[in-house]
């Protein structure tokens, strides 16, 4: 779609967009074609030398267990934290939907986890599960279980999965909800005097008619999953114990960062901007295409 | 509703209240820890009903913070978040605002181009590249300081597209009255898009002060002078205390003075955020 009505003038567009193209060019375009460079090279800690390597950074990596091991736990995160929290999210969704009263209410008080920090919400769970004073270790105890993150690699992801999750079921509500308020009341009626169920209607019209927001919501929590959980991981478990929580993105800090490894860093940077821009271009394909019905 | 289930209604009201019970449980403890004194947090189990020492608790924190662990008054902790938050919200509004106008307004040559380096940002987080992103802000000299702060997260995709799309979808009518009555371009965008995008901007206000109040990795990098330290790192670098247990009644009081602007801003302006947010992600 285009305007007819345009306006004339060389410089102003020129200005007008001048302020947006030049931080995207300094602190965008120019540090991911760095970071590409630098993926090439081989360079020592203090920037003295460097080395034109081709793609020997790329190859260390994937023949690096720990670098593997990474990849499977971040695989493995992400999807259960998905899977928690589109569940619990599309639980509570259909469920404010059919109530009459107090729809908004419970809105209320289920949205706000949304506009917690990542890495607050970790802080949040990391003190009711700690080892020593925490309210929910207590309970374990109680029940029989000696729950230990500080230790146990188990606990650690168990913990950052409830914390992502907590955190993430705000957002799918909403989204949920707003696509089950968009279904036409008629269809679901129909169903009814046709004798079907409520779990019948669900089943069969409901679910399917919420596909795309589904499919949506489903991308959505990958990339989170992938990228914004970073805050949690850092501030709870910093990838221990035993790297059980080092996930894709807090291994490119670490490397990168503690670890001072610059063209290894690079080298996973790139592979996640490959991952970022595999699951854009797969959600801009595929969204249009209203998934299954 | 379709049909008259009692027993339907009832199972959805219990399992609603159960999610917000959930949903509630952590900040209900975390709040009830900020109330205590610090010895009834030191063994055992945290107590489950507020103590005596809530004012006292957020007193200390704010007028001097944790000295133990070296760190600075969290009020001005705050101040520092509030600041690289409206810098990110504001700047970002109005960066996207007018590359959206220049798109849509006028035709020049490499416009296309322009879009389409914009539209990348949209994939390129700033977790998947801080290495040289750091180095970039490091070689502008911009380390602690707010412009580093904010200036690099500032650049947005979604913004331009909301507001492109928004633009489009304004009148044709309008555009060529305005150019009749022999109004420039400045002019419209002043005296007539503007007006008319106000709760757009609004929406999207909402949500980029939640998404820079609650900014982590960036300023973890480019803030080693304290004094720049936001809240959301400042409560990581008090938990990280070395070879003792970290003061908890402090940090629990820091972690609700953390939350509470952003959640404030959630509940106040739900309709606002719902819309910003459903919309964003179009």
């Amino acid at each position: 779609m285009e305007k007819r009505v345009v306006f004339s003038g060389r410089w102003v567009p020129v200005l007008l967009l001048a302020p947006q193209v030049t931080i995207t060019l300094v602190f965008f375009i120019w540090p991911a074609s760095q970071a590409l460079y630098q993926s090439v090279l081989l360079e020592d800690a203090f920037g003295l030398s460097r080395k034109f390597v081709w793609l020997d950074n790329f190859r260390i990596l994937f023949a690096d267990p720990l670098y593997l091991d990474s990849f499977g736990r971040t695989a493995f995160f992400s999807s259960v934290t998905a899977a928690l929290s589109l569940g619990l999210a599309l639980v509570l969704a259909v469920m404010a939907d059919r109530v009459i009263k107090g729809t908004a209410l419970y809105r209320t008080f289920l949205i706000w986890p949304y506009a917690v920090a990542p890495a607050v919400a970790g802080v949040l769970w990391f003190f009711m599960f700690n080892p020593s004073i925490g309210t929910l270790t207590y309970l374990l105890r109680f029940l029989g279980y000696q729950w230990n993150h500080y230790l146990n690699g188990t606990d650690a992801m168990a913990l950052i999965i409830l914390a992502a999750s907590w955190k993430q079921v705000s957002y799918n509500f909403l989204f949920f909800l707003a696509g089950l308020q968009a279904i036409p009341r008629s269809l679901v009626e129909a169903a009814a005097i046709d004798g079907a169920g409520p779990f019948k209607r669900f089943r069969t019209i409901i679910f399917p008619l919420l596909s795309p927001t589904t499919f949506f919501l489903l991308v959505v929590n990958i990339v989170y999953a992938f990228f914004d959980t970073f805050g949690i991981v850092h501030a709870i478990t910093s990838g221990g114990p035993a790297q059980a929580t080092t996930i894709l993105v807090y291994k490119v800090y670490s490397d990168g960062f503690i670890g001072l490894d610059l063209g290894g860093s690079a080298a996973q940077s790139v592979i996640l901007m490959a991952v970022v821009i595999a699951l854009t271009v797969f959600q801009f394909r595929y969204i249009e295409r209203k998934v299954a019905y | 509703m379709i049909e008259r289930r009692p027993w339907l209604n009832v199972l959805s009201h219990f399992v609603l209240c159960a999610g917000v019970l959930v949903t509630a449980l952590p900040i209900w403890i975390t709040f009830v820890a900020s109330t205590h004194p610090a010895d009834s947090l030191m063994s055992g189990r945290a107590p489950l009903w507020p103590g005596a020492h809530l004012f006292e608790n957020y007193a200390t924190v704010l007028d001097s913070g944790l000295r133990a662990a070296g760190s600075v008054p969290v009020g001005m902790m705050m101040w520092n978040s509030l600041i690289m938050a409206l810098m990110i919200a504001v700047g970002k509004i109005v960066i996207s605002i007018i590359a959206a106008f220049g798109i849509v307004y006028f035709r020049f040559p490499l416009r296309r181009t322009c879009f389409w380096l914009i539209f990348v940002t949209l994939m390129l987080p700033v977790e998947v590249r801080i290495l040289p992103t750091f180095g970039v802000v490091a070689s502008l000299e911009m380390l602690n300081s707010y412009w580093g702060l904010s200036v690099p997260l500032i650049a947005s995709a979604t913004a331009t597209f909301l507001f492109r799309q928004f633009f489009l979808t304004v009148p044709e009518e309008l555009a060529e009255a305005a150019r009749i009555d022999g109004a420039g371009p400045l002019k419209f965008l002043f005296d007539i898009l503007l007006p008319l995008s106000r709760t757009n901007i609004a929406a999207l206000f909402v949500i980029l002060f939640i998404f820079g109040w609650n900014q982590y990795l960036w300023p973890l990098l480019v803030t080693t002078d304290e004094s720049f330290y936001t809240i959301v790192v400042g409560i990581q670098r008090m938990l990280a205390v070395d070879d003792a247990e970290p003061a908890w009644h402090l940090i629990m009081a820091t972690t609700m003075l953390a939350m509470l602007p952003p959640v404030l801003v959630v509940i106040c302006m739900q309709r606002l955020f719902i819309k910003g947010l459903i919309e964003q992600e179009k």
